[in-house]
């Protein structure tokens, strides 16, 4: 089922051994006044890869990724960002990351082009090479002929697709996204992620990106889901959803009962009568439709095939540990 | 694609490695400054708004002033001196608004998040400070340099020495102003309380400084606070600079050089007031702000 080849395998692949990974977290903890925001988390991330960081809010996401940026120090654990400890070796750490942020960071009253400078001149970047490489990175993101610009005068979506390039400028190893769509409009959204695809292919930078959008996930090569402080699943999308199990397919005939008699004496299922009819679980559900129909006797109404989603996944890791997070309601709700 | 970039050594152990950073973090310095300066100059409103406060305070109220000392037996003499005297705070005065600025700018930033783009960036946060707060006293230097162009109207010469005495004079209080918005920003985060506390501060460092009327004539407890502030040294010395090539010396108490009990503190000592409390105050600031998130 999950045999399928990602589009961008992740680069490591293509790296000389002993290339350290991009990113690497070993038991990560972070404390704030008692409170344990992230209680030992470890994260491998493979030099090229585009990795998708999930999670509902409060669950630890933003502590994380301020540790990673060295903007916070761990309260145990290590992390190494292209080889490079956060903790003995910020300077080589920051260098070596391109940072966008959910909320702007530009200068509004400044250009497209001056920003750009500035962080040339914050990164110490060769300034021989500077107008070039400030060029080429307008470019990637379709704001060439905005260069003199003011970015106050800039949308929304610009303004994101500006600070990426600006992310970029100094060749970092990793490029950080921080919720970078959120609250654009879903046409802007399309277009920053095709502006990221670019960046992908033209910069074979790793990136590590947080977002709410499941669709966003789903291009991901590798995903990690947070909650509660705790990484409770990893893997490629295909990977995470392959765990949830099989398709679902639901049926709605003019016999229920015998119906499910069939299923289990003719295709060897274990179908649940529910109010809207019967429910099975099969691999590859929509090839089977056609089987079902022919070899069910009774007359069939209806029949809905579903893929797990990441949505589900989701809703499945998370929902977990929201109940396991609240132990007994039920007996107090019964009073 | 090549990613590793010619970069001096991140330890910088080495002659080169620490020639190298101090490059790069002179490069920092020199674009905070610069930013400080585009943002001044492009808001031309601001510029030209902030400039007519001090107007107003010299050829207003100074004249307003001036002509009740002449009216009440001064003669014509002492309305000219009164103006002379005047002069220099108001030079300060004309300092200071964008001098402060500097603050809330620092606030600003961090509500705006470009300070978040300057934090992550592989420098050393004091350098930012300083960059900001050089920056600052520049813009506040230029501003207050327009007030000067206008020093022949209360009778002070069109001297090249002298004008470059006061300049340098104005950039120290000016410095020591930006220096202390910092202080506030830094401890104050946000903008709204931040204003206000400024505001409120900015009120007693002008008229405790002896801008308005002379150490001399204060009661003791307006005096004791006033040689507290160290905005007093610096008019005082533009004041002694500005009397040092005026033809003819006022003998009013108006130009009693500040003094501690009886004694005169010398010209070089109240720049050195200045100057180390900028120094200090930049120090306490820096450290601070090296702490914040």
């Amino acid at each position: 089922m999950f045999t399928v080849r990602r589009q961008h395998a992740p680069a490591s692949s293509a790296e000389p051994p002993g290339t350290p990974p991009a990113i690497l977290a070993t038991g990560v903890r972070k404390t704030y006044d008692g409170m344990e925001a992230v209680r030992g988390l470890d994260l491998t991330v493979a030099q090229g890869e585009m990795f998708g960081f999930l999670g509902p809010n409060g669950a630890g996401k933003t502590t994380t990724i301020a540790m990673l940026c060295t903007l916070a120090v761990p309260t145990a654990g290590r992390i190494e960002i292209a080889g490079h400890d956060t903790r003995t070796a910020p300077r080589a750490v920051r260098r070596n990351l391109g940072l966008v942020f959910q909320e702007t960071t530009l200068d509004v009253e400044l250009t497209a082009a001056e920003n750009l400078r500035f962080h040339a001149d914050l990164y110490s970047l060769p300034t021989g090479t500077l107008p070039p490489r400030i060029d080429a990175m307008l470019d990637l993101v379709g704001l060439s002929d905005r260069r003199d610009g003011l970015v106050r005068t800039f949308s929304g979506g610009m303004q994101r697709r500006l600070e990426i390039a600006r992310g970029l400028l100094h060749r970092p190893r990793v490029l950080f996204l921080d919720e970078p769509t959120t609250g654009l409009d879903p046409q802007t959204r399309a277009q920053v992620w095709t502006y990221l695809r670019e960046v992908r292919a033209r910069e074979a930078t790793t990136v590590f990106l947080t977002t709410h959008y499941l669709d966003e996930a789903e291009q991901c090569d590798r995903i990690a889901i947070i909650d509660a402080g705790r990484i409770v699943a990893q893997g490629t999308p295909a990977e995470l959803k392959s765990v949830l199990g099989a398709d679902r397919i639901e049926l709605s005939t003019g016999d229920d009962t015998a119906a499910a008699a069939l299923l289990r004496e003719r295709f060897g299922l274990d179908p649940t009568v529910g109010e809207r009819g019967l429910c099975v679980q099969a691999e590859d559900g929509a090839r089977l439709v056609p089987a079902l129909c022919a070899g069910l006797d009774v007359p069939v109404y209806e029949v809905t095939v579903t893929r797990p989603t990441l949505d589900d996944v989701f809703l499945h890791h998370t929902g977990r540990g929201i109940r396991e997070s609240t132990p007994v309601p039920t007996a107090a709700e019964g009073l | 694609m090549t990613r590793v970039l010619e970069r001096p050594a991140a330890g910088g152990r080495t002659v080169e490695g620490v020639l190298g950073r101090a490059a790069a973090e002179l490069r920092v310095g020199r674009m905070v400054w610069r930013r400080e300066m585009i943002h001044f100059f492009r808001d031309r409103t601001r510029m030209a708004v902030s400039l007519l406060q001090p107007m107003l305070f010299l050829y207003v109220l100074g004249i307003g002033l001036a002509r009740l000392f002449a009216g009440s037996g001064g003669g014509t003499r002492a309305a000219g001196d009164y103006l002379l005297f005047l002069f220099p705070g108001v030079l300060v005065m004309a300092a200071q608004a964008p001098a402060i600025s500097v603050g809330s700018s620092i606030v600003w930033d961090r509500q705006s998040g470009f300070l978040r783009e300057m934090l992550v960036a592989p420098v050393a946060r004091s350098t930012l400070l300083l960059g900001k707060c050089l920056g600052g006293a520049a813009v506040a230097t230029c501003q207050g340099a327009v007030v000067l162009a206008s020093a022949g109207l209360v009778g002070v010469p069109y001297r090249l020495d002298l004008f470059a005495a006061l300049l340098a004079e104005l950039a120290l209080a000016a410095l020591a102003m930006t220096v202390l918005g910092a202080v506030v920003a830094v401890t104050i985060r946000r903008l709204q309380t931040f204003n206000t506390v400024l505001t409120v501060l900015m009120g007693p460092l002008l008229f405790l400084s002896g801008m308005m009327f002379p150490v001399g004539s204060m009661p003791g407890w307006m005096a004791g606070l006033t040689l507290a502030n160290p905005i007093t040294y610096a008019v005082d010395a533009m004041r002694h600079t500005v009397l040092a090539y005026h033809a003819q010396r006022p003998s009013t108490m108006l130009f009693d050089p500040v003094a501690w009990g009886s004694w005169h503190v010398p010209l070089g000592l109240e720049l050195a007031i200045v100057g180390g409390f900028s120094a200090v105050a930049l120090a306490a600031a820096s450290r601070r702000f090296s702490r914040t998130g």
